[in-house]
């Protein structure tokens, strides 16, 4: 009885992993959000290639700056190496940051207007991005020659396609593991601060737990 | 009598100072736990990014300002004034004159190194918060001479309740108005260009 | 009777020390509170003098948790709501300025977050206590109906508030549930626009959500569980063996079997609760997503009405309910069926024909039907959160029908259920 029992629910189970949704293949990508100078680099990366189609608008410059350690050793914001390398509009560096192009005529030349990237690393994934920016390929159908497979039909050109053929694959795999890691930074930025304070909290209540523990054994010794 | 729902403890059984001390400790922790806890819940009321980009200091190009010409900037929701004053302004402020309640500036709310008899770094130009210390209206720029009455040097008028001041803010004496009209932290870039809101030591709190 | 120390450093044996004044001044403070208002009445009533059964186990944690769960959600959602724009055009962002430039506001966020998934997996233990040890059962029927009334304040609470970030499954999710009403006859598409108080979810929508999120549900909500609780203590609460402690009482009229809640359960509850907050904590500081499942992915996008979601789905706390309605082939009859799968546990109280109340002196009928239940209600959420295909469909419909027979079935197999004899005291 209880073999049938087992068998039923084996197959059940079976069945039921069985109907787990097959997602596409994705690289995986490793970083490292304590790395500031991949940031760096991510962050040169973005407004170089990116940024000209693609806003960050939830994010500041001054803040963003200072988050990937542009910061001189009393934690002081390095306003005139933002405004060299990484704040190229005549924005202030207090501002977010925007791109130039309107909606209207991105939608007229790309068919669609470039979605603001602030949150894409959370909405897609890290791999998600990784892969994407790593999949392109010639392909004449297109307007813009090239198709993606891990985003088919894509209006977007191949943005960062110089990089890629100037470098070897492994730097251009660390360069966009690079602008991922950015762009991670940009979905969270208060991650770091929330994993060291989750540190404390746990520590802490790890010995409020002791005491409590201590405190229920003692008054139920009354207890029979 | 029936145990109810525990067992006979004798007097050595419990330890009454274990208990105080247990149940003290565990309060201790608890409280400065729930203490650590709303820390973030008030912390939360601070300025935040934007208000702190909002309240940003303000740059001003002084050398659009004509003499006896003052102009009005926004910087953190006040009005800031800012007067090119003529040489003969700058004569009128002797010091220590009998009709200012508080000439020397001892009481009012300005930054050190405006704590002088200019009330100001650079003597042609004065930057005040152009916000009357009685109940807070913007007062009138009167920089002509006998433009209120016959004594008038030059100064500000505050139409709500008369209150009055002089080319360098100082509150007259018999008005409603308690103190000078505020300076706040400033510094200048270039000649030209001063910037409002921050000062050598960092931008306003 | 001593339960514990009594602290006698107030009484004067034998005219020795006099009490301080610290003591004089605060006992004073009281008498005049008490006799203007019933304070240590309610104290005693309620927590130094309402006598629990002894033999409280794990199960019978989870209603403080909740209660400290909803004080968490009430103190996080007031903080929100400082800096949360409830319109179309600022919800989204507003959202995002809470989490970037709000000091602690990510905190707060997550704390809501998180406190709103960990509120459904508490209250579905604390049901789960009772479908164990028989809580729904005479004398205890309004305690089950109020507590079954706050379970669906909790899931308006989370359907309403879950529209307000604003995001692309928040409008979506919601147009999905809303289009549920319109299958109703006659009135359905009335209800539809009167509901949404536009031609499809918008602005008008939001803002509405907005206020029944905030201030209507929360009202009802501690309402009721003040009824509950209230309830609850008019009858005494029930325990692991279901045999009542109200039956043995000593002279004094006190349950032989009862302690008082305080401080013997005040203090085992706050050591389950540092338990929980170390659980609680680990996930809103290092893993507030929960892989998709807390905060999802299609809602870090903007509502967009002209384009849907992959993979819409409701939030993994509905997902039982959901894979009900889409077990079903007729639309009507699916929302039928999902909206009777919550209405059937009013009914417990009088399906329940077992002379014991608790599983643990229930026949084995009772165990596994219970069990099959259990397996129904895990399985036909993890179906809700998956595409559906011809075998999805046959397993939902399979675990849709195991689900509904716990209950329909149950006054036949609690019947016929072999039980166990009572003990004559808890143990």
């Amino acid at each position: 009885m209880s073999r049938k029992i087992g068998l039923l629910v084996s197959l059940w189970l079976w069945s039921i992993i069985g109907i787990a949704n097959e997602d596409i293949q994705l690289d995986k990508v490793n970083i490292d959000r304590t790395d500031v100078v991949s940031l760096q680099r991510g962050a040169h990366l973005y407004m170089n290639f990116c940024s000209g189609c693609h806003s960050l608008k939830y994010v500041r410059y001054n803040t963003m700056a200072k988050d990937i350690g542009i910061r001189d050793s009393q934690g002081n914001l390095l306003e005139s190496l933002v405004k060299n390398t990484l704040l190229l509009t005549s924005d202030k560096i207090t501002d977010t940051i925007q791109t130039a192009m309107t909606p209207e005529l991105a939608a007229n030349w790309f068919g669609k207007a470039p979605p603001d990237l602030s949150l894409v690393a959370r909405s897609r994934s890290n791999d998600w991005l990784y892969s994407y920016l790593r999949g392109f390929y010639p392909d004449n159908k297109r307007p813009w020659g090239v198709n993606n497979h891990i985003f088919p039909d894509v209006a977007m050109p191949n943005v960062l396609e110089h990089l890629q053929t100037s470098l070897s694959a492994d730097k251009y795999n660390l360069a966009v593991a690079d602008l991922v890691n950015f762009l991670d930074y940009v979905a969270e930025p208060h991650k770091l601060e929330r994993e060291r304070l989750g540190v404390w909290v746990l520590i802490f209540l790890g010995i409020f737990l002791i005491f409590t523990m201590l405190l229920k054994r003692e008054y139920w010794k009354d207890v029979h | 009598m029936e145990s109810l729902g525990k067992c006979e403890m004798s007097a050595d059984d419990i330890d009454p100072t274990r208990r105080r001390f247990l149940t003290a400790t565990t309060a201790v922790i608890g409280g400065l736990g729930a203490l650590c806890a709303a820390f973030p819940f008030a912390a939360s009321w601070m300025p935040s990014d934007r208000a702190k980009a909002m309240g940003a200091p303000v740059e001003v190009d002084l050398s659009k300002i004509e003499v006896g010409q003052k102009v009005t900037v926004a910087w953190r929701g006040q009005p800031i004034f800012v007067v090119h004053r003529s040489h003969e302004s700058v004569e009128t402020l002797s010091g220590d004159e009998g009709f200012l309640r508080d000439p020397l500036s001892l009481e009012s709310v300005q930054p050190l190194y405006t704590k002088n008899r200019f009330r100001s770094i650079k003597e042609q130009y004065l930057i005040l918060v152009g916000i009357c210390t009685h109940l807070g209206c913007v007062p009138l720029f009167k920089p002509t001479a006998g433009e209120l009455d016959a004594s008038w040097p030059g100064g500000f008028f505050c139409p709500c309740h008369g209150s009055k001041y002089d080319m360098a803010g100082r509150v007259y004496q018999g008005v409603p108005a308690p103190l000078n009209l505020p300076v706040p932290p400033y510094r200048y870039l270039s000649d030209t260009v001063v910037l409002i809101g921050e000062d050598s030591v960092g931008a306003a709190a | 009777m001593k339960y514990g120390l009594e602290d006698n450093s107030s009484q004067q044996p034998t005219g020795q020390e006099s009490p301080s004044r610290l003591t004089v001044y605060s006992e004073a403070a009281l008498n005049w509170v008490n006799e203007r208002f019933p304070l240590t009445e309610m104290w005693d009533l309620h927590i130094a003098k309402y006598y629990a059964p002894k033999n409280f186990n794990i199960w019978y944690i989870f209603g403080s948790l909740a209660l400290l769960i909803l004080v968490n959600q009430l103190i996080t959602g007031i903080w929100l709501t400082m800096n949360y724009q409830p319109s179309a055009e600022a919800a989204f962002n507003s959202v995002e300025y809470i989490m970037r430039d709000v000091p602690y506001g990510w905190l707060l966020r997550y704390l809501h977050s998180t406190g709103a998934s960990f509120f459904f997996i508490v209250v579905y233990l604390h049901m789960f206590r009772g479908l164990l040890y028989g809580s729904y059962r005479k004398p205890r029927e309004l305690v089950w109906l109020l507590g079954m009334m706050i379970f669906l304040c909790l899931m308006a609470e989370a359907f309403f508030g879950y529209l307000l970030p604003w995001g692309n499954m928040s409008f979506w999710g919601a147009q999905v549930i809303i289009s549920v009403f319109g299958v109703i006859p006659l009135v359905g598409d009335f209800l539809l626009e009167w509901l949404r108080g536009d031609y499809t979810i918008s602005g008008v929508t939001l803002n509405r959500f907005f206020a029944l999120h905030v201030i209507a549900v929360p009202m009802m909500f501690v309402g009721l569980v003040v009824f509950h609780i209230l309830a609850l203590h008019e009858v005494g609460s029930n325990n692991p063996d279901g045999v009542e402690i109200k039956e043995k009482l000593n002279k004094e009229g006190i349950p032989l079997d009862g302690i008082p809640f305080h401080p013997y359960y005040t203090v085992k509850d706050l050591m389950w609760v540092a338990v929980f907050l170390i659980i609680f904590s680990a996930v809103v500081f290092f893993a507030p997503d929960m892989g998709g499942y807390f905060l999802e992915a299609a809602n870090f996008e903007p509502a967009d009405p002209l384009k849907t979601p992959e993979h819409i789905a409701p939030v993994w706390y509905m997902t039982p309910y959901y894979a009900i309605l889409r077990a079903i082939p007729d639309k009507l009859g699916g929302v039928i069926a999902m909206f009777s799968s919550i209405a059937v546990f009013f009914f417990l109280p009088w399906l329940d024909r077992s002379p014991v109340k608790s599983i643990r002196y229930k026949g084995p009928l009772f165990k596994i039907a219970l069990a099959l239940f259990v397996v129904c209600f895990l399985s036909l959420g993890y179906l809700g959160t998956q595409l559906p295909t011809p075998l999805s469909n046959l397993m939902a419909r399979l675990a849709s029908i195991g689900y509904f027979a716990f209950f329909i079935l149950m006054p036949l197999y609690t019947r016929w259920d072999k039980t166990k004899p009572l003990p004559e005291r808890i143990s």
